[in-house]
């Protein structure tokens, strides 16, 4: 493979760009693989990546109905962060931010990961003390997280409403200064390249109708470019988890539904980090081109629709005007929207299943980009080992008859709601 | 923008309701000796389907009426609405 550097990008510039090899490959499906990873987004791709390079298995091929990186890795607002209250997510996350820090060293791809620091705003005495016991949670799980006070706040971002009679008026708020962004399709890209590198066949254009299961052990799959032999299968596929399970007579603790974003048109910088006003359902960043990304709730309904409707756009918007007054004169750019697996405690699955051979990995709700890494990395682990990891020994399928949820917001099985 | 047909008051507009989610969910009769899978799966599991889907929704910002819709997840078209005693017409 050949190595990205700044000298290989001024060797090029000599040939007009013309002999870049490409970055991964397009090749016809074989007739049989060690592992099949369901999904080419960033999960699948990572989780492919890993079983490549930590457990050394290489015949390994990525199913992608449509294109790599077309689903929720490049519909998200990049935003990552592990700033969590209980232990399961708290390790996991962390474990996830350390692998950021030096992923784009380690793809030999720009990821662009940003550290510009993520802050949850306050708005009274009580969500000031709710912080400060979710702050020392992070700290005694190692994890950075700094409680600020209203003056603080306003050095960083001074151009929020801190006008006396607003109706939230800021009290203060949680700062993880590690959090931040990255760049979402960079990091689909660079898995994808390095996973492809190494053997791993990425296959688009190849959706999967049916799963050939014997015995309770899979043997192999159906797809629209013919049927192909595993002993192993891992499930990627976000929104689609339902659709896929109904094939295997799985009944899951999931919804589908559908989140939307947007960005403005881009203007000088003025938002140095992450910002998220939960009180009015709004969280706001700019990215390097000088958009702002921002983002708010589920438009509320289950949804299979990659689009949302304009009533959850404008509720968010008018959220984000209560913070930041001078937004009103932006214009919007574009809106899109993703399906979210929404898991009934907020929380992801990663864990074997009832058919052996098949390893589910969903219910990332809308928090999956940033568990890229971990996730990928975990998936791979238990796949290789048909074991779970110890990170991901709490995301098991059966804490919903066991009854230890990890219910981090605390909404219960409504998730759309959360 | 949805449009949703209540039962008591007609067509409005989406932001009068709020959703109550999936309408096939039954919940255990009070006393009744169920086992605790019977209970999870009350609580916890959900078809999912993707196209059609019976599903609560509450006219909270007009007659505060619940309601059963049947609704494609797919493409968000309404085939129809009842009160929560009737059927479906189609």
């Amino acid at each position: 493979m050949q190595k990205y550097s700044v000298f290989s990008l001024v060797k090029n510039a000599f040939t007009n760009h013309q002999d870049w090899e490409v970055a991964w490959k397009d090749p016809e499906p074989k007739k049989e693989y060690d592992v099949i990873i369901i999904g080419g987004g960033g999960h699948g791709l990572a989780t492919a990546y890993y079983l490549a390079k930590e457990h050394g298995i290489t015949n390994v091929a990525i199913l992608e109905k449509g294109w790599i990186g077309g689903g929720n890795v490049g519909r998200n607002t990049t935003i990552l962060r592990s700033n969590y209250m209980f232990d399961s997510n708290a390790h996991f996350y962390e474990f996830g931010m350390k692998l950021w820090e030096t992923l784009s060293q380690e793809l030999n791809y720009n990821v662009m990961y940003s550290p510009r620091g993520i802050i949850n705003l306050a708005h009274s005495d009580a969500q000031m003390n709710a912080y400060a016991r979710r702050g020392n949670s992070m700290r005694l799980n190692g994890i950075d997280a700094i409680l600020l006070g209203r003056d603080e706040i306003k050095q960083m971002i001074p151009f929020a409403d801190f006008s006396e009679n607003c109706r939230f008026p800021i009290h203060g708020g949680l700062m993880q200064p590690r959090g931040g962004t990255a760049r979402h399709d960079a990091v689909a890209w660079g898995y994808a390249r390095q996973a492809d590198s190494m053997g791993v066949d990425i296959i688009q254009n190849c959706e999967v109708t049916g799963f050939d299961v014997n015995n309770g052990k899979i043997e192999g799959v159906q797809t629209s470019r013919g049927s192909i032999k595993t002993k192993k299968v891992g499930l990627c596929v976000a929104g689609s988890t339902t659709l896929l399970a109904d094939m295997l007579n799985m009944r899951l603790p999931i919804e589908a539904h559908v989140l939307q974003a947007c960005v403005s048109e881009p203007v000088k910088p003025l938002l140095h980090q992450v910002v998220t006003f939960g009180a009015g359902h709004f969280y706001c960043s700019q990215s390097d081109k000088g958009e702002m990304v921002m983002g708010g709730d589920l438009d509320g309904y289950n949804s299979y629709a990659q689009r949302g409707n304009m009533p959850m756009i404008q509720h968010v918007l008018t959220g984000g005007l209560a913070v930041f007054p001078n937004f009103s004169r932006l214009k919007m750019l574009r809106t899109w929207g993703g399906i979210m697996d929404m898991s009934m405690d907020g929380s992801p699955i990663i864990d074997k299943t009832h058919i052996g051979g098949v390893y589910l990995n969903c219910g990332w709700c809308y928090g999956g980009f940033k568990a890229t890494p971990s996730s990928g990395w975990v998936f791979a682990h238990t796949i290789a080992h048909d074991k779970v990891h110890e990170l991901n020994s709490d995301f098991n399928l059966e804490r919903f008859h066991t009854g230890k949820i990890i219910d981090e917001k605390g909404v219960g099985p409504k998730p759309w709601i959360g | 923008m949805l449009e949703i047909k209540c039962p008591y008051c007609g067509k409005r507009s989406q932001n009068e309701f709020s959703y109550g989610g999936d309408a096939t969910v039954k919940r255990p009769m009070l006393g009744e000796e169920i086992s605790t899978e019977d209970w999870d799966n009350f609580v916890y599991f959900r078809d999912n389907p993707r196209g059609k889907h019976t599903e609560l929704w509450h006219h909270v910002s007009g007659c505060r009426q619940w309601f059963k819709a049947s609704r494609d997840t797919a493409t968000h078209e309404i085939f129809d609405t009842c009160k929560m005693n009737e059927a479906f017409n189609e």
